[in-house]
């Protein structure tokens, strides 16, 4: 059986889901942080894959994709920095126990 | 043959290493394998003849954004309280199962426009082209280092002492 497109979809789903669940279901912001990031990757991977497959002459997956990795960079320095930001003020970086918006 | 052994051998230990960053209580453990698990989708890359990107994703993510991870872990020094799950953990659980069923079952009924044209390579030079050439996306390259011009700015203003 050969690698088609149905695979990388499928395998891109499978990462998108495990960033799901573990961007929903975690408590400390840098462990959702790297499932968020997770999530990106299967989207990347989805891509380049799209790419590949049904338009392989034109590489408009790849431009996304690279697109992609430049605001997922931004979005981690700044995640980042609210983090430490965070554990700073609160000496915490529990994500049920920073509830400052909340009311 | 080759690619086969490859696609699959990648994508059982990429998605091993997924599971192990969502599975695991040791924090520093989960960056690793989220290490491991960008190498693999990197070798993914590989396997779907995209050169370049498999290169940006070994600068960029291995490279870059998982130092940044592992130094953000170590500046907060909540390694020892481990990364337990919220009370949301089996609603988030059947969101997510439910989630990969409806676009499993989307991806595998839907009926691919694909073409069996051979992929060409090295794909730096057919990039820059597509990127910087006529008609191409000027702009947003234009853009992207203001984001990242921005991203840098306010992340020294949010740790700066005060």
């Amino acid at each position: 059986m050969s690698i088609g497109l149905e695979h990388y979809l499928i395998l891109s789903a499978i990462l998108f889901s495990i960033g799901l669940y573990g961007a929903l279901a975690k408590r400390n912001a840098i462990v959702i942080l790297m499932s968020i990031e997770l999530m990106l990757n299967g989207v990347n991977i989805a891509m380049v894959a799209f790419s590949r497959f049904i338009v392989p002459l034109l590489l408009t997956g790849q431009v996304f994709a690279i697109f992609i990795m430049v605001v997922a960079a931004a979005e981690v320095a700044v995640g980042l920095a609210i983090i430490i930001a965070i554990y700073r003020s609160r000496e915490t970086i529990d994500a049920t126990e920073i509830n400052l918006m909340k009311w | 043959m080759g690619l086969e052994i490859a696609f699959w051998a990648l994508a059982v230990v990429g998605i091993g290493a997924a599971l192990a960053v969502v599975l695991l209580r040791d924090v520093f453990r989960a960056a690793l394998s989220l290490v491991l698990c960008f190498l693999t989708v990197a070798g993914i890359y590989v396997t779907l003849s995209a050169d370049f990107l498999a290169a940006v994703q070994v600068l960029v993510y291995v490279g870059a954004i998982s130092v940044l991870i592992i130094l953000a872990i170590m500046l907060t020094r909540e390694v020892q309280r481990g990364s337990p799950a919220n009370k949301l953990r089996i609603p988030a659980l059947v969101v997510a199962i439910l989630f990969f069923g409806a676009v499993g079952f989307a991806m595998v009924n839907t009926s691919w426009q694909v073409v069996d044209v051979p992929p060409q390579e090295p794909t730096t030079s057919a990039l820059a082209i597509k990127l910087f050439g006529e008609g191409g996306f000027l702009l947003p390259v234009e853009i992207a280092p203001v984001l990242l011009l921005a991203a840098i700015l306010g992340a020294i203003v949010l740790v700066r002492e005060k």
